[in-house]
């Protein structure tokens, strides 16, 4: 069963006088328990289909069914009400809120979930736990090192259980030894069942994953099952 | 939500503690300055009222002499006389009234053994105490036996007994007033300085027929003072009193009045007015102050929501909707209107106490003032607050997030 769907997207934006195709008549379907990497060149359309997956943007034409459901009719509410159920957001520059702690960064979703404080506390100090940061739930973003704020991230990411993780360059600012650490924790994911898809231009990092989807001038030029 | 916000707020004021200091100043000053000019305002109202109610309230004073039709005005007393049966024709005759008092006044000296004053001597009916609103001390006032029998007998206020009796205890004694022995048989009680800075003591009342005919040698009067009964009906006792005293000076339709009637209650409602107007002069100047502090707080919203474009991005990618962003910049603004409020209100009442102190000017702290500026202090937060909020809330997610 597919988690993503999306059927002939096209993204076009306006840059001065010329328009410009990000996405030029995109069809990809991903399953659900799928670990999947979206690669190809800057420029070539993988940041906006990035953003069209995960409800921060919308397609100038096409369907996009996430989960089963349209999405295109979303108003900005909706598209923020659905990133926060079924979207879990890992970034290259980890996008942590410096003044907040670890605890407080990952139970943040859950704020706008409506989840009351006690039950936040006690969801974010586990996640934490369940990727190694279980002793550094007080420490503040600036005072970690940048795997360890990976992990806060991506903790934050898994604590609304939501359909699928979107991962955008996760190691682009790491150290190798860091990356490998991080891959670890979404292959063990996966492994749990998590659907999982990762932009990334680093050829080992997406070697990493079972379905590699190639992109250029905005066109699925080769779809990779491994 | 909402406490989670209250609770953002406050941190990051603190965090940013010369900054925010600087913007609650502005909203401190304004509101500090509201209470504090509004105080000011009331105390002269205040003021203003005390000194015309200690003249006697709800006078009619009616002195001969009026206006001309061409502006030139003739001295008061001279032309036509008012006498005495127009006084009693008042009473008689005019509605609504509770005392009139016909007075004549002179300058004597005033000697007791070796001392000797000049003081304003009146004439006049014992009611007079009544109308100003004077006490009797000690002994008692001259009586209607007295204005029958043209009685040497007179009542002094306290700065007469000051100057004259040094030794006090002056009921019973005599004093020379221009040379005529009088018999001292009240003292009255002590009433300060009237509005103009007159001595409202520095008084010697003897009966009217006395001063008349043994000490001026006259008829007329040169002032009847009425007091009305109550404020509504000072006017139609003013107009009951002209026509009646047009007719019986035989003042022909169209002439002018021979004479004059000053109303104090009116008096008082203009310098009510104008005291009205300084309070609200005074409230609107220092109401722009408060509205550049509201200006300040606009401005530092607007560089906190640039400085956290990137916060908002990430809170909108974990699901944070409009109202949500709204709502945390909305309150941090109400934050700063309210603390600002509070502290503003705080210095205010402060600086109105102060200044009664050292400058000696009556303020009246007014409870009314405090809520209206405080409320107005939150309501200028909200509305300076609510322009950066929404631009907060309406930013695109994906540039905030790569705002740098």
């Amino acid at each position: 069963m597919a988690v993503i769907e999306l059927k002939d997207i096209v993204k076009t934006y306006q840059m001065g006088d010329s328009i410009v195709h990000a996405l030029d008549h995109v069809t990809v379907d991903i399953g659900v328990g799928e670990f999947t990497s979206i690669v190809g060149p800057s420029g070539s359309g993988k940041s906006t289909m990035m953003n069209i997956i995960g409800c921060l943007d919308r397609p100038t034409s096409g369907q996009y069914f996430l989960d089963g459901k349209e999405i295109g009719g979303y108003d900005d509410d909706e598209l923020a009400k659905t990133r926060n159920q079924k979207i879990g957001f890992v970034f290259q520059n980890f996008n942590l809120l410096p003044r907040l702690s670890a605890l407080l960064n990952v139970a943040l979703p859950l704020v706008y979930a409506g989840v009351p404080e006690p039950e936040r506390l006690k969801r974010a100090q586990e996640i934490l736990a369940s990727v190694g940061l279980g002793d550094r739930v007080h420490h503040k973003p600036t005072e970690m090192s940048g795997g360890q704020r990976q992990r806060v991230a991506i903790a934050r990411a898994l604590i609304n259980q939501p359909a699928i993780i979107m991962a955008d360059e996760p190691t682009g600012n790491l150290d190798t030894k860091s990356s490998y650490e991080i891959m670890d924790i979404f292959r063990s994911l996966n492994d749990d069942g998590k659907t999982v898809v990762m932009v990334t231009h680093e050829p080992d990092i997406a070697e990493m994953t079972k379905r590699i989807i190639h992109m250029r001038d905005g066109k699925v030029v080769q779809d990779e099952w491994r | 939500m909402f406490a989670e916000s209250v609770k953002m707020a406050i941190d990051g004021m603190i965090t940013n503690k010369m900054r925010t200091f600087l913007t609650l100043l502005g909203i401190i000053i304004g509101v500090a300055a509201v209470i504090a000019m509004i105080s000011l305002g009331m105390g002269v109202k205040a003021q203003i009222k005390e000194n015309i109610s200690s003249l006697g309230s709800n006078l009619l004073i009616i002195s001969p002499g009026g206006r001309t039709s061409s502006g030139a005005r003739l001295a008061s007393g001279t032309g036509v006389r008012l006498t005495y049966d127009d006084a009693k024709a008042i009473e008689k005759n005019v509605n609504g009234i509770e005392y009139v008092a016909p007075s004549v006044s002179s300058s004597y000296q005033l000697v007791v053994g070796n001392q000797n004053w000049t003081a304003n001597v009146e004439g006049t009916t014992p009611n007079v105490i009544d109308i100003r609103s004077f006490k009797i001390e000690e002994g008692r006032m001259f009586t209607d036996k007295d204005l029958d029998s043209r009685a040497r007998v007179a009542v002094i206020g306290q700065t007469i007994v000051d100057n004259l009796f040094p030794d006090g205890d002056p009921v019973g004694k005599i004093v020379r007033i221009n040379k005529a022995p009088f018999k001292v048989v009240g003292i009255l009680g002590v009433k300060g300085q009237s509005a103009n800075g007159q001595d409202q003591d520095d008084v010697v009342y003897i009966p009217l027929t006395t001063a008349q005919q043994r000490m001026m040698g006259i008829t007329y009067l040169n002032r009847i003072t009425v007091q009305a009964q109550n404020e509504d009906v000072i006017n139609e006792a003013q107009a009951d009193i002209e026509t009646l005293l047009r007719n019986r000076h035989k003042v022909k339709d169209g002439g002018d009045d021979d004479f004059t009637v000053r109303n104090l209650a009116a008096l008082m409602d203009t310098m009510m007015e104008t005291a009205n107007t300084i309070t609200l002069l005074l409230g609107n100047i220092a109401a722009i102050s408060l509205l550049v502090g509201g200006i300040g707080i606009m401005n530092i919203m607007l560089v906190s929501v640039t400085e956290r474009t990137r916060e908002i991005g990430i809170r909108k990618a974990l699901g944070a909707t409009y109202n949500n962003i709204l709502l945390q910049f909305l309150i941090e603004a109400m934050v700063i209107g309210v603390v600002g409020g509070i502290l503003g209100t705080v210095l205010g009442v402060g600086a109105s106490y102060a200044l009664s102190y050292f400058s000696g000017w009556k303020t009246v702290v007014s409870v009314v003032a405090i809520f209206v500026a405080v409320i107005f202090s939150i309501g200028i937060g909200l509305f300076f607050g609510i322009y950066p909020a929404r631009k907060a809330a309406l930013l695109d997610p994906i540039d905030a997030l790569r705002y740098e």
